[in-house]
């Protein structure tokens, strides 16, 4: 399961965190989800809720998930477009020379923490 | 309660396992391979063909699969070095996975390493392992429209193995269709059309390991 891995490094990083800056518990856990990451938010959350009871100073913690619309670059027509509407082929001009500018991203934005 | 900005890729903890196993390997002088195909490409048959040509060369083989260990078993046969890594119920490995798996393995004068990823084209495109180089395997009967549907393991992969070249009268399979598609994603992926049964293409495919090997071990 592709949440579950990413749910253990995201524990991982937070355990490190919280050894680092001294820290006895973690509040909200503010994430960013791109569009296109492949990462179901249910499933995430699931997975969240067993890994965290596991962590000491995550136990009582909350995940929230922010989404980051996903954009892609279209290099025959120098524009950009919505990725999930129009895939991999421009909408303007119908060239595939196109690439992922956002959207493929998780990442920890800010946590609360004491 | 205080705010900390973070703003760290998960990932960054298994990149950073990544670059120190690298680093160890290559201390080591060992090139370590992560070889990614869907389940049933054909990746341990192409493993113990090359097991069987490169005779001169010591190689080792960890076998990640979520159950069994009938992988491992058909490449000690062989003569080889095999560690089975059970993921338990993980799609893909990661870099911490295996650099247990080289630790347990216990043989530093290896020279190729071939980590067998979880068959899967999706999520082993995602984590770096921590091995030199990337290959990836598309066996002819998975079909050429492959790049257009996984292409970020195309696009991550250092090389691209074409499998069962044997069975392509029996399939629609456009071979040149296919590397254009590759090519288009990834302009300098290495493209190696072979079959491991009759070993047409083998060659190639080996003599760029052996060079690759040759590099990883002069670079500074």
């Amino acid at each position: 399961m592709h949440e579950m891995g990413i749910v253990l490094h995201l524990a991982k990083t937070l355990d490190q965190t919280a050894e680092e800056n001294k820290l006895t518990a973690i509040g909200r856990v503010v994430l960013q989800v791109g569009e296109v990451s492949g990462i179901m938010t249910e499933l995430f959350t699931d997975a969240w809720d067993y890994f965290k009871v596991r962590h000491p100073v995550l136990k009582d913690s909350t995940l929230v998930l922010e989404t980051i619309p996903a954009v892609t670059w279209c290099d025959h027509c120098k524009q950009t477009y919505e990725t999930v509407k129009y895939g991999k082929t421009c909408p303007y001009c119908g060239s595939g020379e196109t690439w992922l500018l956002r959207g493929n991203e998780c990442v920890i934005k800010e946590i609360e923490a004491e | 309660m205080r705010i900390i900005q973070l703003n760290a890729t998960v990932t960054d903890s298994n990149l950073r396992d990544a670059e120190a196993l690298r680093e160890q390997m290559k201390q080591n002088g060992t090139l370590l391979i992560n070889l990614m195909s869907s389940p049933g490409s054909g990746k341990t048959t192409l493993l113990s063909r090359i097991i069987r040509d490169l005779k001169d060369l010591k190689l080792g083989v960890m076998e990640a699969d979520i159950a069994s260990d009938v992988d491992a078993r058909r490449i000690e046969a062989l003569g080889a070095r095999a560690i089975q890594v059970h993921t338990s119920g993980m799609c893909h490995m990661d870099a911490g996975m295996t650099a247990a798996a080289w630790e347990a393995m216990e043989a530093r004068a290896l020279d190729l390493i071939f980590l067998e990823n979880v068959g899967n084209l999706i999520c082993p495109a995602e984590y770096d392992t921590g091995a030199a180089l990337n290959l990836m395997l598309l066996s002819v009967p998975e079909g050429d429209d492959k790049p257009l549907k996984y292409p970020l393991m195309f696009q991550t992969s250092d090389a691209l193995v074409i499998t069962k070249t044997d069975s392509l009268d029996y399939f629609n399979f456009d071979l040149d269709k296919c590397v254009e598609r590759a090519k288009k994603l990834n302009p300098g992926i290495e493209i190696f059309p072979v079959s491991a049964k009759t070993g047409e293409g083998m060659a190639g495919l080996e003599s760029w390991l052996t060079q690759r090997l040759a590099a990883w071990r002069v670079r500074p």
